[in-house]
């Protein structure tokens, strides 16, 4: 009836897991009764759970990030505080089949279900916005992706406590995720959440793709758009090119691992390089996904705050789609020591160096738009001038490696990992929470506190050095990833600093808890009444703030590039007064409940198929596919909103926006 | 030239000479800039003392630090003025700053636009030729130039041990490689189950044993010793014990070493190999005596696991 489902894959004998379950769990329930008691449900399922506004379910991927930053957080001390002890003889608190399973979680889910929430709803949020257009292109798709991430974020957290996750690395490398080697259901909760999460960005990334090639703001021609947009479109082109790469490369192995086919088996012709190969096809074009938005943040963010249209647009622009195309050709460079030959290594290793073409020409153009600024130190300067900074560093090592003879000697070694987290925490993170900070009084009408929110950036900018800088010595050491004891003493001070780093990260990730509740008390002293805080450049700062769900009550005319502030410096006289604007009927698409019901029935196929429930995994795929009848026959997808409702809102709101 | 750059980066050659210093100290906890540099420096100078691959005892690893060390002094000069002008432009051009010039409308310029193409781009050019030339020279199946005839050696990676098949002596040992210093080692590996990295970081190259698969390697130790190695790539619960000696000696030590496993080793057969494929955390070293020809072979042409051993023979 249930498969293998039994008592026994709950971990009651393992006090971390069933302390941090049980916690974790009180928490949920806490905060459902205070819902309850509240009353806030009708309020949560209207404006949020069933909203197919891009601004709000952008927030939402914030939200749902943000969280798990705090999940795969507590892996990463999990880790750090057992290296700091298992030296020498020490075995440290957690025995190997745990830890495995720590390093495993904390990559996967910092990769798939916070790095990539992040930047997908950073895009969500934006992409419209300064595009100027009303909503993405498929609204109710767009809200379909959201819940399936969220699917599969619930199911790589049901792991922790109903049976195991996987013990095979973030990549899951075969033949150890076979079923040979790997015959529990972690590598099927790995396998399952990341299909249905992989399926939400893929639908996203074709929904953002067409959002910025078919619906801009009229005169806003490939040339005027905003830099965040290109960077969004390179990201978004890789997900749609590489993401269906990952779709197949996992579905070889499901098929390998439920129905005994031999893919990537080592028995019967199967080919575990074949896997190696294809998961890193899609797993450097990732990497790209991932940091070339965080560079979009970056080149808004110098901009606005140097008061400066950003140092030569063009050269971004090519050195973005540069990127974008060579982030395919590089794939290899993850495995020189498989022995592919001098030919191969060499080649790839060149390819990967060139991208650091474009990407040190991206640095050299920041450099040049501060030049001549009139810088305003704000929070989101810090994390790009702290990201300069560090992402040069991690850009240098990474060059470094991508020489094969000096690979040979640092894969896989903790050199590595101080590397990529280089870039991913000096790149993804820092430009994460730079557009978090730059955005938000646009999302929520008010400025979070900059004093706690400079605290948070010192937190993490001094917390990475201490944490990696101590690893990129230690992998000079000799010392590999994935270990979990070691026996040369000598590394243990080295352990011991990298925790103190992984403690000042952890002050960092509370006090922007801290800075959250104290901006959201002093609301009211840093309400942003203008819709433009910061004196922007560019069209979502000539909206209200927050924007109604039309985002523009007239689309704006786009003449030129940073469009908003051409039309501060010259503003259309005829256009300013709200009495002489010619309103139209607006339709906004109504509420739809189908992504939220998708996504559940998505969790239960998930969690069927993972414990082999076969009618549970029937019951799952076909409430999924009534869901999609009924919406395909659903009649009235719109809202009109009536010139006056359109009218009496920016009469209200001032109607700052010098509309053309 | 090792010396050179060696001595540019404030790495001192020899070992002993090196004091692990503390990451920062007061003085130029002023400056972001210096710190990291240090912070940088001190943990190359502290990681060189000990072991690791800035302290090679082969001609492969040397060949390898000389890499390290010369791409990093080319990337550095230009890594350190770019750090230490977004400081400075950052600072000059602050908002307060009355004496700084605000130019609001300044956003192209030619002259610039191609220096900052060609920067990158001559730099990459330069460590491309490094990367090129490198990875031929260094081609982990290449042999290696010396006069001296190489030792043959088979790895065979198990769950979670290492065996050393010398075929040539028909001997065999687990958990401890013993060689002698200055003869070339030429490596063929291969695993009986998962995938695994061998890894002489004092002698240079890893390479991945693959079931199924056959890598190649060439290594040698210039000096005698004994010398760390592991597995670099994850290979499940037993991994991070997966760890054994190199012992580097004279050549005479060796052929005594040989002679003894002759007489005082186990036998390696079908039967004890199927006990040692069985998975089963680290143990002490073994030898055997006699092993039965073709083992290696059998192994890495095998694909299928669950049964991996020569029937019969």
């Amino acid at each position: 009836m249930l498969g293998r489902l039994s008592w026994a894959a709950i971990p009651f004998d393992v006090p971390v897991v069933m302390i941090a379950a049980g916690s974790v769990g009180f928490v949920i329930v806490c905060v459902l009764a205070l819902v309850t008691v509240k009353g806030w449900w009708p309020y949560l399922w209207r404006e949020w759970i069933t909203s197919v506004d891009h601004k709000r379910i952008g927030v939402m991927y914030i939200i749902l990030a943000l969280l798990m930053l705090v999940r795969g957080f507590s892996d990463a001390l999990l880790m750090r505080s057992q290296l700091a002890l298992a030296a020498g003889h020490a075995q440290g608190y957690l025995p190997p089949e745990h830890y495995d399973q720590i390093f495993s979680a904390h990559g996967t889910i910092m990769i798939f279900f916070v790095a990539m929430p992040f930047i997908v709803g950073l895009m969500n949020f934006v992409l419209p916005l300064q595009l100027g257009v009303r909503d993405v292109a498929f609204p109710v798709l767009n809200s379909v992706s959201f819940w399936l991430t969220a699917a599969g974020v619930l199911l790589v957290n049901m792991s922790l406590v109903i049976g195991e996750f996987a013990r095979t690395g973030w990549l899951a490398y075969p033949p150890l995720s076979e079923v040979a080697y790997s015959p529990g259901v972690g590598v099927d909760y790995y396998l399952w959440s990341l299909q249905i999460s992989g399926l939400g960005t893929l639908l996203s990334g074709i929904n953002l793709t067409t959002t910025i090639l078919k619906l801009r703001a009229p005169g806003m021609g490939y040339s005027r758009m905003p830099i965040f947009c290109w960077t969004a479109l390179a990201s978004n082109l890789l997900i749609v090119a590489s993401f269906p790469i990952l779709t197949a490369t996992f579905a070889m192995l499901l098929l390998d691992r439920y129905c005994d086919f031999h893919f990537f088996t080592n028995e019967f012709g199967g080919n575990p390089m074949m896997y190696i190969n294809l998961i890193w096809s899609w797993g450097h074009p990732e990497v790209y996904i991932l940091i070339l938005p965080a560079f979009g943040v970056f080149s808004e963010v110098v901009a606005t705050f140097s008061g400066k249209p950003l140092f030569g647009r063009r050269s971004m622009v090519v050195a973005t789609m540069a990127i974008c195309v060579l982030s395919f050709m590089v794939w290899l460079h993850h495995f020189f020591t498989m022995g592919a030959g001098a030919d191969v290594n060499g080649f790839f290793g060149i390819m990967t160096m060139i991208i650091a073409v474009p990407t040190g020409v991206k640095i050299f153009n920041w450099l040049f738009t501060l030049y001549g600024g009139r810088i305003r130190f704000t929070v989101p300067v810090y994390w790009a001038i702290g990201f300069m900074v560090t992402f040069v560093i991690g850009g240098m090592t990474g060059v470094l490696m991508a020489i094969p003879p000096a690979d040979f000697v640092l894969h896989n070694s903790l050199f590595l990992i101080a590397h990529f987290h280089n870039v991913a925490i000096g790149g993804v993170v820092f430009g994460v929470m730079a557009g978090i900070s730059y955005w938000f009084p646009k999302a929520f009408g008010f400025t979070l506190n900059e004093r706690l929110g400079k605290a948070v950036f010192w937190c993490w900018f001094i917390g990475f050095y201490l944490a990696f800088m101590p690893l990129y010595a230690l992998g000079l050491m000799g010392a590999t990833r994935r270990m979990q004891h070691y026996s040369d003493t000598h590394w243990q001070p080295f352990m011991l600093v990298a925790l103190a780093g992984a403690v000042l990260i952890l002050l960092g990730i509370v006090l922007t808890g801290v800075q959250l509740a104290v901006s959201i008390r002093q609301r009211e002293r840093h309400r942003d009444m203008t819709g433009d805080p910061w004196n922007g450049r560019t069209l979502e700062w000539s909206t209200p703030s927050p924007p109604p769900p039309w985002n523009f009550s007239l689309l704006p005319q786009v003449r030129r590039p940073d469009a908003f502030w051409g039309m501060k410096q010259q503003p259309n006289p005829a256009q300013q007064r709200t009495s002489h604007r010619t309103y139209e009927t607006i339709h906004i698409p109504r509420n739809n409940a189908a992504g939220f019901y998708l996504a559940c029935f998505a969790v239960l196929l998930g969690f069927s198929l993972i414990w082999r429930i076969w009618w549970g995994a029937g019951l799952g795929i076909l409430g999924a596919i009534a869901v999609g009848l009924v919406q395909a026959w659903r009649t009235d997808g719109e809202i009109a909103m009536s010139a006056e409702q359109v009218m009496a809102f920016d009469r209200l709101h001032g109607a700052k926006e010098p509309a053309a | 030239m090792i010396g050179r750059f060696a001595h540019d980066l404030g790495v001192p050659d020899r070992c002993n000479q090196c004091q692990p210093t503390p990451c920062c100290s007061p003085r130029d906890a002023h400056s972001m800039l210096v710190r990291m540099i240090s912070i940088a420096s001190s943990a190359m100078l502290v990681a060189s003392c000990h072991e690791g691959v800035l302290d090679p005892h082969g001609p492969v690893g040397k060949a390898e630090r000389v890499i390290l060390y010369d791409s990093t002094v080319i990337m550095l000069a230009v890594v350190i003025p770019v750090i230490v002008l977004t400081l400075v432009f950052a600072w000059w051009f602050r908002a307060k700053n009355k004496r700084a010039q605000y130019r609001p409308d300044w956003e192209y310029s030619g002259r610039i636009e191609m220096i900052v193409w060609s920067i990158p781009a001559l730099v990459i050019l330069f460590l491309g030729g490094i990367a090129w030339t490198g990875s031929h020279d260094l081609d982990p199946s290449q042999e290696l130039k010396d006069s001296a005839a190489p030792l043959d050696i088979e790895v065979i990676s198990l769950d979670w041990r290492w065996l050393f098949i010398y075929p040539n002596e028909g001997i065999a040992s687990l958990n401890r490689l013993v060689v002698p210093s200055g003869v070339p080692l030429r490596f063929r590996l291969t695993s009986t189950t998962v995938m695994n990295s061998f890894f002489l970081p004092q002698l240079g190259s890893q390479i991945y044993t693959m079931p199924g698969m056959i890598s190649r390697l060439n290594l040698k130790a210039d000096q005698t010793g004994t010398f760390q190695g592991l597995s670099a790539q994850f290979s499940g619960d037993g991994f991070s014990d997966m760890r054994f000696d190199l012992v580097s000696v004279r050549a005479d030590e060796f052929k005594e070493w040989v002679t003894s496993t002759k007489i005082h080793g186990g036998l390696l057969d079908a039967t004890t190999f199927t006990d040692l494929a069985k998975p089963a955390k680290a143990e002490n070293p073994q030898t055997y005596a006699e092993v039965t020809e073709g083992l290696f072979d059998s192994i890495s042409s095998s694909h299928t696991a669950a049964n991996p051993l020569p029937q019969g023979n």
